[in-house]
Order: C-alpha cells, then structure tokens, then sequence
C-alpha cells in the first residue's frame, strides 16, 4: 500500500500540476477574502449570492476562517477536477495496466491512489487556511474589522472546526471526482460530468425548486464546508452526502475489482 | 519446481456472443524464447491479458511460473511485461515514468537509469515521454518490462516502430536475457521475425492453436521445396511433366518450377533433365520459412 502512496506521490509533485493546482487553490482564496473585507460597504453584498457579510459577523471569534469557509466549495471542485484526472488517465493512457502488473491488488491500488491525492488536497487546504487567515488578517484594519477575538481560545476552536469541515468538504468532493473517473474512465469525460451538474444542472434545479438543496451533493458538499447553512444544518449535510460518497465508492469500488481491463 | 514457465488449459475467453481466445492448450518450458504468433486480431493480446490477471477468463487454467492465474499477486513480481505497446504518462519524462512503477513494485531506484542506459535511453531519459519517438517509447516499455528482473518476461509486439538497428538490438537483449535464464514469451505479427529468435512457437488464428512446440520440430514437419529453373522459359512444363511422373507435386511459379521433394530427390531431377535435353538454370532446395509454414498449416495466403 505504502509503494501505491509513494508511486502516485511521484506523479502528484509533478511542477505544472502541483504548482498549478495550488496556485490556482490560493489565488481563489485570496481573491474571495479579498472581496470579502474590500466589499464589505457594497450594497450589492461582499458574499457568495450577494449574502452580506458583516462587520460583526467577521469581528467574531470565527471571523478570521470567514473566507476560507465561503471558499470551500470552489476548493471542492478543484479537488474533484484532480481526482478525476488522475483516475481516469490511467484509462485514456493505458497505464492502468502497467499498474496492475506492478500491483495486482487492485483494491490497494484505488486506496493508495485515494490516500496520495488526500495528502495532496490536505497540503492545498492547509496553505489555502494560511493565505486566507494572513489576508484577512492584513485587511482587517482598512475594512475596521475588529481582530480581538480572533486568536483566543475560542477563535482558534472556530478556525480547527472551519479546518475540519472544509477537509472533509474538499475530500467528498475529490471522492466524488474519483468515482467519475472509474465509471467514466475518461478524465476530460468526468470533469466534464462533475463540474457541468455541480455548478450549473443542480444550481439551476434548485432555483426552480428550492427544496432539493436538501437531497443534490454538491449542496450538501458545500454546506459541510460551512458549517451547515440556513437551510441546511451540518447533521443533514453530513448524513447525505456520506450516504452520497460512500454507496458512490462502494460502487466504482466493485466495478474497478471486477471490471476487465482492456485498454 | 516446475519446468514450465507458462501452462495453458482450456483457455477461453469470450466477449459477449465473440470468442476471442477458444480453448487453447500450450506450454512454455523455462529459460527458452517462445515465439507467439498469429495474425491481428488471432487473440494474443487477450492471452497475455489473461495470463497477466488483467481480463478473466471465460474457462480454462493457467499457470505461471507454477502459480494458479488467479492469483497474479504469487508470480507478478518475477514477471515483467509490456502488453499493448508502451503506455506511460505523457507529462513525465521517462526517468519519471519508470521511477513511478520502480516505486510501485519497491524496486531498487538505481536500476532506473541503469535500465534507460541498457535500452539506449540514458541520454534521453530526462525528456517527457510525449517527445519520445515510437521506437524510444517501445525501448522505455521494455526497460519497464525489465525492472522486475524477471524470471519470465512478456513482451506484445516490442519491435514495433523500431528501425532496423533496434529491431536487431531487441533481438540480441532477449536472446541474451533467455541465456542468463529469463524465459521470454514474445508476440509478433511478423512471423520472420520470430523465426530468428524463438526456441519455442505458439501459434494461434483466429483464437485457436495451430501449432505449440520447438521451433525445429514444427519445421522438420515440414516438407522442402526443390525450385528448378531452366535455360529456356518452354522447358519449364517438361520439368512439371517429369516431377509429376515421379509422383512429385509440382507448380510453376516466378518462372520456375516449385517440386514438393525430398532434397535428395534434386540429383535426380538433375539427370532427368539433362538426359530430356533441358539446360537448367538453377536447382536449389529451399526450406519453407514460418511464414509459409503458417500459411501452409492454417490454409491461409
């Protein structure tokens, strides 16, 4: 297992995608703290969906993750976009193969691929946290937000929990994007799918019927980041789309076992 | 301790109402070269899928290396194999791409600039594959193939895309791997080839055995060819007429006469002639090759 790790790491670090992804990662962050803080007097709203995000709101003791937090889901899709490519290369370039050789477990090979893009997507969020505590903390002032509370006991709680959510948002997002990968066996396919219903088949569905926010992934992915929603608390969030990630593992699992491999 | 490096029994493999492979019986004895051979689309890349745990069969046994092919995990790491041609990460340089599946088998990582030296990559080797050539990229295949070390190395079609040279330094590594002891089970649609090379054949068409044993076997079985040609184009009838009277098959082909004859029977034909007043040009036997002898075995042309 601990080879499977090492072997997609290796591909993982490559420059243009490890620098890539991560800057992409960092420059979204810091691009929605940025709005945050510098619209913060906009009538039209310093949020996602023209939300206001108050001062008071950002003078909290979670202020400081306020951003990392509403960054969360577009974090997700980047994880879902490198899942699904580094699962679904392996069809498109046959090398799929030349693993299996190597490692004939095929379980071992979908566990050890899914630990080594986790420990690439944890290294994306932590440094995401640190740009968007570190801007928000620079803006602070200029946008008179008070920091007092930011760094007490209570404030670092507020920032572990934000932390802990967004992981477990980005990685069910990635998971998502893996599964795609193994059913679609294609990466351009499967990025495609995922990115096409996440940001605009379910968004436009649920303008049309506001109450199936309660049942699509990506609300549900997007509300764990949040700490639950308005109209979603983070119990119902975190039940449904586990229920989402894991029958959608379980599944791909079987196929990726079982499934002849002929390319 | 078996002698076998590969053993089949009943292999099949069928996709939905397609058999590809149809209960195919052979096997290889360790430490030779086996040449397996059909046309495309005979099946052989569905048999070295089967034998390497990648596809399942519909029916049948094999064994590698004394190991049951349900369970490639008992013999894969003394396996290397090159199935489909090379297929690799285009982004990664073939340094790159190697230390991805030395890391993946734990092998040791010197062996990976020491492989890219052994198939002539050492200089290249920090290039990304998608600026290889056909030829460096089948050269990186085998170096992947190699990394194991193997005991039995499979190889589909490795000389595809190389130049002549490379074709030649393929066909020396393998023979010198066969004399260290690695069997090699290597694929080709081109039977020539092969006939170099091979200890041992394994034909297949059309999903089926034609012929699996020694190479000298499968030839002495065959009968040779005398070809005569005479001084005079009309002559070459008469040489038909005098092969036949004897019992001989005989047909006129590229301005000679091909008779289906022992060799000895040459001196006879020799005299014959000389004594029916035909000058020949040329009398030569010749041995089919394993091309003719495909033909010859499965009816094909």
């Amino acid at each position: 297992m601990l080879n499977v790790v090492k072997a997609e790491l290796r591909k993982l670090r490559r420059p243009t995608l490890f620098f890539g992804t991560i800057g992409a990662a960092l420059f979204f962050t810091s691009l929605i703290t940025t709005f945050i803080y510098r619209m913060i007097d906009s009538p039209e709203g310093n949020g996602d969906r023209g939300r206001v995000i108050t001062r008071e709101i950002l003078g909290l003791a979670s202020g400081s993750v306020n951003g990392f937090a509403s960054v969360g889901w577009f974090l997700g899709i980047i994880a879902l976009c490198v899942f699904a490519a580094q699962t679904g290369q392996e069809y498109t370039y046959g090398t799929l193969r030349n693993l299996l050789v190597r490692q004939p477990s095929r379980i071992k090979i979908l566990i050890g691929k899914l630990f080594s893009m986790i420990v690439f997507t944890l290294i994306m969020i932590t440094l995401a946290l640190f740009v968007n505590i570190a801007i928000s903390y620079i803006l602070a002032p200029s946008a008179k937000v008070d920091t007092n509370l930011w760094f007490t006991a209570d404030g670092l709680q507020a920032i572990s929990t934000t932390y802990v959510n967004v992981t477990i948002s980005v990685i069910g997002y990635g998971i998502v994007g893996m599964i795609l990968g193994l059913l679609l066996r294609s990466p351009i396919i499967a990025i495609s799918f995922g990115v096409l219903w996440l940001l605009i088949i379910e968004q436009s569905l649920i303008l049309v019927k506001e109450s199936l926010q309660n049942w699509f992934p990506g609300s549900q992915l997007s509300a764990i980041a949040s700490g639950g929603t308005l109209f979603l608390t983070y119990k119902h969030a975190l039940t449904v789309g586990g229920l989402y990630v894991t029958v959608g593992a379980i599944i791909a699992s079987i196929l990726f076992v079982r499934r002849d491999v002929a390319n | 301790m078996t002698n076998t490096a590969i053993s089949v029994s009943d292999l099949s493999k069928k996709y939905e109402d397609r058999l590809a492979v149809s209960h195919i019986n052979f096997e290889v004895p360790l430490g030779t070269v086996c040449g397996f051979v059909g046309p495309n689309g005979s099946g052989k890349t569905t048999t070295m899928r089967m034998l390497l745990g990648l596809i399942t069969p519909t029916t049948g046994q094999g064994h590698i290396l004394g190991e049951p092919i349900e369970h490639p995990e008992k013999y894969l790491s003394r396996v290397g194999a090159m199935i489909e041609g090379p297929a690799f990460y285009p982004a990664l340089s073939g340094y790159e791409n190697l230390m991805v599946l030395a890391k993946l088998g734990g092998f040791p990582i010197e062996r990976v600039q020491q492989l890219l030296d052994k198939v002539g990559l050492g200089d290249r080797g920090k290039s990304k594959f998608k600026t290889y050539s056909l030829g460096m990229k089948q050269r990186l295949g085998i170096a992947a193939a190699l990394l194991p070390e193997p005991k039995l190395l499979m190889l589909d079609e490795p000389t595809n895309g190389l130049d002549p040279e490379g074709i030649q330094e393929v066909r020396a590594l393998l023979r010198d791997l066969a004399n260290e002891g690695t069997t090699v089970f290597v694929s080709s649609h081109l039977l020539s080839e092969l006939e170099i090379i091979s200890d041992y054949i394994v034909m297949l068409r059309k999903g089926e055995i034609v012929f699996a044993g020694p190479i000298g076997e499968l030839m002495a079985k065959q009968q040779p060819t005398i070809i005569a040609k005479s001084l005079k184009k009309s002559d070459l009838k008469r040489i038909v007429e005098i092969a036949e009277a004897a019992g001989h098959h005989a047909v006129i082909r590229d301005d000679s006469v091909h008779v289906l004859a022992d060799m000895k029977w040459a001196a006879v034909l020799n005299e014959a002639a000389f004594e029916a007043g035909i000058t020949l040009a040329q009398l030569a036997p010749q041995l089919p090759n394993l091309e003719e002898t495909f033909f010859e075995m499965t009816g094909d042309k």
